[in-house]
């Protein structure tokens, strides 16, 4: 590594200060956490997580998991849709999600068919949600066509808006809109993407 | 909000030394979440964090004031062209903070919220009080002493320096006139979230389990 040349009165002194710390920032964030989620001004956390599907987007507020998102939908659009949608309290703090990341394991593992986590559901309103609340009913391993999933919604008709609703799914994964399929047979689509669908409908298949 | 971390934790460093300079990181953090919701939505935060960690730099200072003196005074560390096994690598080079704290603290200020935060001189009068033009004299007089009285031996030249490797290259290309206005607007290098680094602690009273609402057959 060669250093510039330069005469001491010219060179930015400034340069004995790094322009990075990570572990002195880690350190820092993580009793930024603690403090601000004990004076309750820490209203979303959210981590990352490494998965056969895609890196994973996970955020909470108190009440439970608010969202999951694929990294095809782009996480820092995300984060500033909950920043505007939810609150722009929002810290990344692993801690808070380690119980979710760890049941997701559980699931790409084969370990678990199911997951037992508080969800907050403030980013799904009206008939949307209502499809998605069908949605657990669908067993692991097993899918429902947009049309049966329209019809168990108690609006038959309503095929488009079930397609809609899925791919509006702000907890995919979790609410299995995965096993939502074309009445053909075909993955149709995923929020996070057709190849993300695969993944999980071919997990599930092979259990 | 967090993208802003590395830049504040340097202000503060250079403003307050490596004592308080995390406390001062902490409060700035912590007063800007409080404040948060009603942040106009384009509003600067950047010169919103340093305009916290300015104030709370100067309510650690009065502080410092009224305690007795050897608690305010960092024990001194080795000189920074030691060995590198003599340096701790969660600090900085303490002779930096050495020649930062002898300027006077309204240079200190304006050198480290221009150099370090970017902010415009006429931002920074809004900040210290008096005008633009007294503010960038405060920082091209700080900068003068500074560079003189660091390093500490003038006869070192910095291609000496032993440990390369502990010391960033510099930022801006030393060339460069320091006062020419705002040269300095790059506190974020990319990924800089402070929490690409895990923070792994769980507030237990926060925690979440056992709950069982999701089955909503």
């Amino acid at each position: 590594m060669t250093m510039t040349a330069a005469e001491p009165e010219e060179r930015d002194p400034f340069a004995g200060l790094p322009e990075e710390d990570p572990d002195v920032l880690a350190r820092l964030h993580a009793r930024l956490v603690e403090d601000a989620g004990r004076e309750g001004v820490l209203d979303v956390t959210y981590r990352t997580l490494d998965t056969p599907a895609g890196q994973l987007l996970l955020a909470a507020t108190d009440q439970g998991l608010v969202r999951v998102a694929y990294a095809v939908q782009d996480h820092d659009a995300v984060l500033r849709q909950l920043a505007d949608r939810v609150s722009p309290r929002i810290l990344r703090a692993p801690g808070r999600l380690d119980e979710a990341a760890r049941q997701i394991d559980g699931y790409f593992a084969r370990r678990r068919e199911g997951f037992e986590l508080p969800l907050d559901w403030r980013l799904s309103k009206g008939f949307r949600r209502e499809v998605l609340a069908h949605l657990p009913a669908i067993g692991y391993g097993r899918t429902e066509s947009y049309a049966q999933v329209a019809a168990a919604a108690g609006s038959p008709r309503a095929v488009r808006a079930v397609g809609t609703a899925c791919a509006t799914n702000p907890l995919p994964l979790i609410v299995p809109c995965h096993r939502v399929v074309r009445s053909d047979g075909s993955p149709g689509g995923y929020a996070g993407g057709a190849a993300a669908k695969r993944v999980l409908l071919d997990l599930e298949a092979a259990a | 909000m967090a993208d802003h971390g590395p830049m504040v934790l340097r202000v503060v460093r250079a403003v307050l030394g490596p004592h308080d300079a995390e406390d001062a990181w902490s409060e700035a953090f912590l007063a800007a979440l409080r404040a948060y919701p009603e942040l106009p939505a384009d509003a600067n935060v950047e010169a919103w964090l340093v305009t916290i960690a300015h104030r709370k730099a100067v309510d650690v200072t009065r502080a410092n004031a009224r305690r007795p003196l050897p608690v305010a005074e960092p024990p001194d560390r080795p000189a920074p062209t030691g060995p590198p096994e003599h340096w701790d690598p969660d600090q900085w080079d303490p002779a930096l903070w050495q020649a930062l704290k002898a300027l006077p603290d309204r240079q200190r200020h304006v050198l480290a919220y221009h150099h370090l935060a970017g902010l415009p001189y006429k931002d920074i009068a809004a900040l210290t009080g008096g005008t633009a033009e007294a503010a960038r004299r405060a920082a091209a007089d700080g900068m003068r002493t500074l560079r003189r009285t660091y390093p500490r031996k003038p006869d070192d030249p910095p291609d000496a320096d032993p440990a390369p490797a502990r010391r960033p290259a510099p930022a801006r290309t030393p060339t460069e006139p320091t006062t020419t206005e705002p040269k300095a607007a790059k506190p974020k290098t990319g990924a800089t979230d402070p929490a690409t680094a895990t923070a792994d602690r769980t507030d237990p009273a926060t925690r979440r389990e056992g709950r069982d609402d999701h089955d909503r057959r």
